[in-house]
């Protein structure tokens, strides 16, 4: 009974949230090498294939990672959904006319954002890592899988969109778990609040300035 | 002051419901909200229908008995209870719509009247204090921090009158539970119960079907007495601490 009570789940919720949280500025600063080269950028991800060897198997790393994500990936959703569903159960008949005064676009498109980025990471996958879905084919290099997919509006236009709106779950998601891990408090609310903005808006910005290279030419 | 009212008209806990609109005339800018319905209450007294049925006890703004979706907001545009609205609020002309607090745990039981009585669950599965009561002790024998003893003060100005339930997205009881939560674990008389206070509340609360908490602080907003949501954060705190310290909730 207490490991399914609402506040559990949202423990789960923000403590898988905030590991995913940090692959993602690991996975912001890698992407970094773009702007040293296409060999720089090849062989990092050749890297991070090999790193520890030969005292590790290849791959250590990578796997180690996937397992993580995997785990939080799977509990984020099932506490979402889970708890998607008690709050169903606990209005099935909704106001005629409701107001909200407090919530923001960002909290409001918690669930159905992600939905959304749920979905983007699969295609997200399939296109960078695997290249089935990528214009430069399977057995491309990283670095012309990146270039080839950017220089597709509409596959531009997917990430850029993603991205925002994952920034926008970023920034609830920030404010949510500390307030879920007991963190905060009427004098910490607003400067958590700034730094859940500042935070999530230099994440994104670095995610995005690649896709801006390549679309204004500085990469190809 | 003319108004155009639509509000909703249920028979009972388990006929169909609908919005019904009704015009009231002469309304003074000085009567309260619940006066206003009451004129209207008279009017279809007099013209031989049934008068809305709605919850109201002290008048004051204590009791908690009072509340309604006013235009979509709980208790209205003002931050207060329904009877501490007074029409000034409002303009001449205007339409609103009222509507009864909306939750599964709350099951109308006439028109705006429904049943809160789960709160009371919630308060039966913790949120009280085991002490042998009697004459009041001597204030001085159990010092509290001033600073404790004001953040639990807010926490105890909670009314319990559902406001924060009806006007979350997920109908969730975290405030109302949270403030009880607060109040009691910020005091030394609340230690020997704290742990087992929360997860049984919580564990109650869900029980009664109301929605978990994604922190989006409709509920503070809407809250007549502006209870924090820091007071969630606490609860959130004092359920980490207990369950590592291993208290599970009573079946």
């Amino acid at each position: 009974m207490a490991k399914t009570s609402s506040v559990f789940k949202k423990i789960v919720m923000a403590v898988s949230g905030i590991l995913m949280l940090l692959f993602l500025i690991a996975h912001m600063v890698g992407n970094l090498h773009i702007f040293q080269g296409a060999a720089s950028f090849n062989h990092y991800s050749e890297w991070l294939r090999t790193v520890g060897e030969p005292a590790l198997p290849p791959r250590t790393l990578l796997t180690v990672i996937e397992i993580g994500l995997l785990v939080s990936v799977a509990a984020h959703m099932w506490a979402a959904i889970s708890l998607w569903r008690q709050a169903k159960r606990a209005r099935p008949q909704s106001y005629v006319t409701k107001k909200s005064v407090a919530q923001s676009y960002a909290s409001r498109t918690m669930r159905w954002g992600g939905v959304i980025i749920g979905l983007f990471i699969v295609y997200h996958i399939l296109d960078l890592t695997f290249g089935a879905a990528n214009p430069a084919g399977t057995d491309s290099t990283p670095y012309d899988r990146t270039v080839a997919s950017f220089q597709n509006p509409i596959a531009t236009t997917v990430y850029v969109i993603t991205l925002i709106l994952l920034g926008m779950h970023l920034r609830h998601g920030i404010w949510s778990a500390t307030q879920t891990l007991g963190q905060s408090n009427r004098r910490r609310e607003r400067t958590v609040s700034v730094f859940a903005v500042v935070f999530s808006t230099l994440l994104i910005a670095g995610y995005l300035v690649v896709p801006a290279a390549v679309v204004f030419g500085l990469v190809d | 002051m003319s108004l155009t009212l639509r509000i909703w008209r249920q028979n009972g806990p388990t006929a169909k419901g609908k919005m019904v609109t009704y015009k009231v005339t002469d309304i003074s800018p000085d009567m309260s909200f619940l006066e206003m319905l009451d004129v209207l209450n008279e009017q279809l007294i007099v013209q031989g229908d049934d008068p809305v049925a709605f919850d109201h006890d002290c008048r004051e703004g204590i009791c908690g008995m009072c509340g309604v979706m006013i235009n979509g907001e709980a208790h209205g545009p003002q931050q207060t209870t329904t009877c501490q609205l007074h029409m000034r609020s409002f303009k001449d002309g205007d339409k609103i719509d009222i509507e009864p607090w909306r939750a599964s745990p709350f099951p109308v039981i006439k028109d705006l009247a429904v049943d809160r009585r789960a709160l009371d669950r919630i308060i039966q599965a913790g949120g009280y204090i085991s002490v042998a009561t009697g004459t009041a002790p001597e204030a001085h024998s159990t010092p509290v921090p001033k600073k404790d003893s004001d953040a639990a003060f807010d926490a105890a100005t909670c009314i319990g009158c559902g406001a924060c339930v009806a006007a979350c997205p997920n109908a969730s009881s975290m405030l109302f539970t949270a403030a009880k939560v607060t109040h009691l674990g910020l005091l030394p008389q609340g230690q020997p119960e704290r742990n087992d206070r929360v997860v049984n509340m919580v564990a109650q609360q869900d029980r009664e079907g109301f929605g978990g908490c994604t922190n989006i602080g409709e509920c503070s907003h809407a809250c007549p007495k502006g209870i924090s949501m820091e007071t969630i954060s606490r609860l959130n705190h004092d359920l980490l601490g207990a369950l590592r310290a291993g208290a599970r909730p009573k079946s």
